[in-house]
């Protein structure tokens, strides 16, 4: 076993290790922290993909932002006296379903013969992504923008305290 | 040499873990955790498409950030949405929001 497939390995574990945190911890704050874990492994990933742009963004939006985020939802939404299940009646579908998603997923990866290599990684460099970005998807790129704003307008009026409330 | 499959198959177990979650959780949030991870898995699979099979046109590399910009609205949007359910009807249980239930 190489070197790379070692640290692969390894982060793998982290990532997998991560997401089973986040569906079956019993804390909701366990579940948040094992998020934290996921994505920042996620970023691993891209990294070992050679995608180290993606990787920062990785870091910076998802490990910054979008965790703090979704610990300000826990702590604003917190029930403390009456503690209530965390899982919901239908657990046993839920497994189940998952189970198909993974047994379809793992044959469909493994068996499909994909069109070109797949045993060699081709960095691309980061001028030549620049440059498709702000080129070739530069209208798809700012309709992107536009989302956001849209969105996050959107949620600071959903979420204002109105008079008279 | 780092074969593709493994990415694909470590998306897939990412993936099927956040079906999971989005199915067996209660609370919105947690909801949210678990669709973040199935969102993360689609991230990998399209990096791994993008620098594996095509890396003249890398389209995969593109879609990623707007898997990510679109992630990051709907983060703040269901945080919204949720703190919104919670002061109309104090829970954050999506099974206790079923006045349009028939």
């Amino acid at each position: 076993m190489s070197v790379e497939e070692g640290v692969f390995y390894a982060i793998a574990a982290l990532t997998v290790m991560g997401g089973m945190g986040v569906v079956f911890a019993r804390n909701v704050v366990y579940s948040a922290l094992f998020l934290i874990l996921a994505l920042l492994a996620v970023a691993g990933i891209f990294l070992l993909l050679s995608a180290e742009f993606l990787a920062l963004v990785q870091v910076l939006v998802y490990g910054g932002a979008v965790t703090i985020l979704v610990i300000f939802a826990l702590m604003l939404t917190r029930v403390q006296d009456t503690p209530t299940a965390l899982d919901s009646p239908q657990k046993p579908f839920a497994f189940l379903a998952a189970a198909g998603v993974l047994a379809i997923s793992i044959l469909a990866a493994v068996g499909t013969t994909w069109p070109g290599q797949t045993e060699k990684i081709n960095a691309i460099p980061l001028r030549d992504f620049g440059d498709a970005l702000f080129r070739t998807w530069a209208l798809p790129f700012e309709v992107a923008s536009l989302v956001l704003v849209v969105a996050l307008v959107g949620a600071i009026v959903l979420a204002r305290e109105e008079d008279g409330e | 040499m780092i074969p593709m499959q493994h990415f694909l198959v470590l998306s897939g177990i990412l993936f099927s873990l956040g079906v999971y979650g989005v199915l067996a959780r209660r609370s919105a949030v947690l909801i949210l955790m678990a669709v973040e991870l199935m969102l993360q898995a689609v991230s990998i699979n399209f990096i791994a498409f993008a620098v594996y099979l095509a890396p003249d046109a890398f389209v995969g590399l593109i879609f990623a950030v707007f898997v990510i910009t679109v992630a990051a609205a709907e983060v703040g949007l269901l945080l919204a949405i949720v703190l919104r359910i919670f002061r109309n009807r104090a829970t954050a249980n999506v099974d206790e929001v079923d006045t349009m239930r028939w």
